[in-house]
């Protein structure tokens, strides 16, 4: 097996410690790591901003923030966490990960890469000033709906022009990742030969491709109706408030996928590194994951069953939904099959794996209940659908992530993490994200509806948990902060194969990963 | 070292302990079933999805805790080297296929009663505003707004807050049990949803755009709910109340609140 040719020259960035490095570099490891401390920075002030929000709604009555400002905090939370968070981190491992996996020496397209990576703390920095304008910040839900969103003040073109930015940022980005994969496996590595995580990517950037546009699209005609006069969203204009939200849901249904599907395959790389055994059924984890990106099209009504839409849509958006739950369930039990008769060790990235296993499926069960269209008009805007989005996200998407980090960073920095504080860390987490998020399902079923700064008093005590569970989690991630430094600066030195049973091209590589890895295509086996 | 693996140890416990201890009582932690026949098939379509999905957890996680405890390394097990079967990738496949078109028959069953509208008896048109509704009985000429009455001293803290804190009107909408009640439902600015859970009716109220639902009561009672759609600042400070009173005091409310004109001008035109 090759590894990395010698007589590499420039095997370091010129003038590693300078901004000039930062600002220009092509490199795709250092425009991974700099998405992956963007997605940690805009995670923590993306979290401050649930913080407000749970301190709000510690106990019943208004205390701290006035009803509008709560408005724009829930609004601001889920766009710093949607498109500031969990896409660009996991963009952030796309580009440290996939040349490394298919034996490229980088991105197809590195000067792409530089800007799309830079655009986005511009267009954070202008989302976020909103927050300072006159008449506040967007305070409609990162659902945009018009007539209320265009009721935002001087803020809406600034998050207009924020998200065109974002989009931006994420069509490029998924253009270079299929450019990557198609054109540059090492020789003898065919599609059905690539690690799972470059699959997910692969299918997530096709996802990205096709419907960000869709998203600029709907945006752009906000802005129209405000300020030039068009009447999209407006019925006495001859337009539709509704046409605003199928063209949003569906953008916005195959974006929750492209917030998923990558964690898929970060799982699917973990568990058969510490089951010691190969993933089960990898030709049907391909498919399933094709089956889920095609399905995600054809469903997004499903956000929009109490709309007003003609039983013939609204039962065909039912059982598309439902149909959803088999390539899903599929995967969950390849995994199982995976860890089944293996010999399993725990450390932390294992921990964060089956947790996600266990916890995404949650999310997965509230998911089922809601695609059924009679008894969502139940659940629908409560409590049971914010339950449900977090379980698949926090447990879900982030929890991924973090199992990502603590499995490469060896890989990435030449040092082990602390493996205690890093169990520490995993038991802290799962407790603290199941006493935020699991009460919220008992009160959305009985009848709290979302996006209320205040509440009746029959909901006190399951928000009241919650808060304390917000801020247990959110003090807990201060911890994974701490561990990534420690070990970026002083963990015990790694080894090339780091985990026993790792398998993938990036294992036969040093660690630290040399700065050009692969200038050489490898020979695949 | 040995310290944090007694900490993670504890946190385990506590783990264990949160998730098996929470049983909160007093406070309520399901759907109602309601007080139509269709909020009784919804909370029945509700609970049966949900046992359903408690049978799977506990298979699916039986399976994989078993495999967690049993096939692990420090119980020295070598590991398998299987890794593919078309014969159990096909049953896992079609067998939550045919759970799932189990499930939707009684829901495809639901949605389409839900969606009948016919043969109403009495019609209330119902505006969403920022921040209250209003209703209009369309045949018995009564109008009026329905708003928040809880008052801002309660929600400021600066007096105890009452029973049904934020879930009370100054003018509650009154229908007449066992009578099908047809709801047009629309908005005069952004769009609101009306809902009231112990009847199962949720449905946005959209500028320029009528919806339609429809409930029959079988039970006298005060039904409370809320705005179930962002819509802006008072989000939450715009809520519902029914009262379903037997037909006989439904009527003698309308004869005290009609207005005399509207009543007529119905009556001339539907002739």
């Amino acid at each position: 097996m090759s590894t990395v040719a010698a007589g590499d020259h420039h095997d370091h960035p010129e003038s590693p410690y300078s901004i000039k490095r930062w600002l220009f570099t092509t490199n795709h490891k250092d425009i991974g790591t700099l998405y992956l401390w963007f997605a940690f920075i805009m995670f923590l002030i993306g979290g401050v901003m649930a913080l407000v929000i749970r301190t709000e709604l510690f106990q019943p009555g208004l205390q701290f923030v006035d009803p509008q400002f709560f408005n724009s905090m829930t609004t601001m939370h889920a766009i710093m966490m949607i498109f500031g968070v969990v896409m660009p981190a996991f963009t952030g491992l796309a580009n440290w990960l996939i040349p490394m996996m298919i034996g490229a020496p980088d991105m197809a397209l590195p000067r792409m890469n530089n800007w799309s990576f830079w655009i986005l703390p511009f267009a954070f920095a202008m989302m976020l000033s909103t927050l300072f304008m006159d008449g506040g910040g967007p305070a409609g839900g990162w659902t945009l709906y018009p007539p209320l969103t265009l009721q935002t003040g001087d803020a809406l073109p600034f998050v207009i022009l924020s998200m065109h930015f974002m989009g931006l940022s994420s069509i490029m980005g998924a253009i270079n990742v299929v450019a990557t994969v198609l054109n540059m496996r090492a020789p003898g590595m065919t599609l059905m030969k690539m690690p799972l995580f470059v699959w997910t990517w692969l299918i997530t950037a096709y996802l990205l491709i096709a419907v960000m546009p869709v998203l600029a699209g709907g945006i752009t005609m906000l802005l129209t109706d405000k300020y030039f006069g068009t009447s999209f969203f407006n019925a006495a204009g001859g337009g539709d408030p509704v046409m605003f939200q199928h063209i949003f849901w569906f953008f916005g249904h195959p974006e929750v996928y492209i917030l998923i599907l990558p964690s898929f395959g970060v799982v699917s790389s973990i568990i058969p590194t510490f089951a010691r055994k190969p993933l089960f059924g990898y030709a049907s984890m391909v498919y399933a994951t094709g089956a889920i990106a095609f399905l995600s099209f054809i469903v997004w009504a499903h956000h929009m069953f109490t709309v007003g839409m003609p039983l013939a849509g609204e039962l065909f958006f039912m059982f598309a939904t439902m149909l959803i739950a088999v390539p899903t369930g599929v995967k969950v039990f390849n995994w199982i099959a995976t860890m089944w008769r293996g010999s399993m060790t725990f450390e932390t990235p294992m921990l964060f794996a089956l947790g996600f296993i266990v916890m995404f499926s949650i999310g997965g069960f509230s998911g089922l209940m809601l695609a059924l269209a009679p008894v969502d008009f139940q659940y629908h805007d409560t409590y049971f659908v914010v339950a449900h989005f977090h379980y698949v996200l926090v447990p879900g998407s982030i929890f991924a992530i973090i199992a990502a980090v603590y499995y490469w960073l060896p890989k990435w920095c030449g040092n082990m993490y602390s493996e205690g504080l890093g169990k520490t860390h995993f038991w802290l987490s799962t407790i603290f994200v199941n006493l935020t998020f699991f009460p919220m399902h008992f009160v959305g079923l009985a009848g709290m509806p979302r996006r209320i700064p205040d509440y009746a008093l029959q909901f006190s005590d399951y928000n009241m948990m919650a808060t304390i569970g917000a801020f247990g989690f959110g003090l807990s991630q201060l911890l994974f902060l701490v561990l990534v430094i420690k070990a970026i600066r002083s963990g015990k030195k790694a080894t090339s194969q780091v985990w026993e049973d790792a398998e993938g091209l990036e294992w036969t590589l040093p660690s630290p990963a040399p700065y050009h890895s692969f200038s050489t295509p490898p020979a695949i086996k | 070292m040995f310290a944090i693996k007694r900490l993670n140890a504890w946190l385990g416990l506590a783990f264990i302990s949160v998730v098996s201890g929470s049983a909160f009582a007093g406070q309520p932690i399901n759907m109602t079933p309601g007080v139509t026949d269709i909020s009784l098939e919804v909370y029945d379509m509700h609970m049966i999805a949900f046992w359903l999905c408690v049978v799977i957890a506990v298979v699916v996680f039986g399976a994989m805790f078993y495999s967690i405890f049993a096939h692990r390394k420090s119980r020295g097990v070598t590991p398998a080297t299987f890794h593919e079967s078309t014969t159990i990738e096909a049953i896992w496949t079609i067998i939550p296929f045919v759970v799932l078109i189990a499930l939707s028959i009684p829901a495809t069953k639901t949605l389409i009663d839900m969606y009948d509208t016919s043969d109403y008896d009495l019609t209330v048109k119902i505006t969403g505003y920022q921040w209250l509704w209003h209703y209009e009985y369309v045949e018995d000429g009564v109008d009026f707004h329905s708003k928040l009455q809880t008052s801002i001293s309660q929600i400021n803290n600066d007096e105890e807050k009452g029973e049904n804190y934020l879930l009370e009107v100054d003018n509650e909408l009154v229908i007449p049990v066992g009578k099908k009640v047809r709801f047009l439902i629309t908005s005069n600015d952004v769009i609101h949803a009306w809902w009231v859970p112990d009847l199962a009716v949720k449905k946005d109220a959209v500028p320029g755009f009528i919806n339609e639902a429809w409930t029959r009561v079988n039970e006298p009672g005060i039904y409370r709910g809320q705005c179930a759609e962002l819509c802006g600042r008072h989000h939450g400070f715009m809520p519902v109340v029914v009262r379903a009173v037997p037909e006989a005091e439904y009527r003698q409310w309308v004869a005290a609140n009609a207005k005399p004109e509207s009543a007529t001008e119905y009556a001339a035109i539907s002739e």
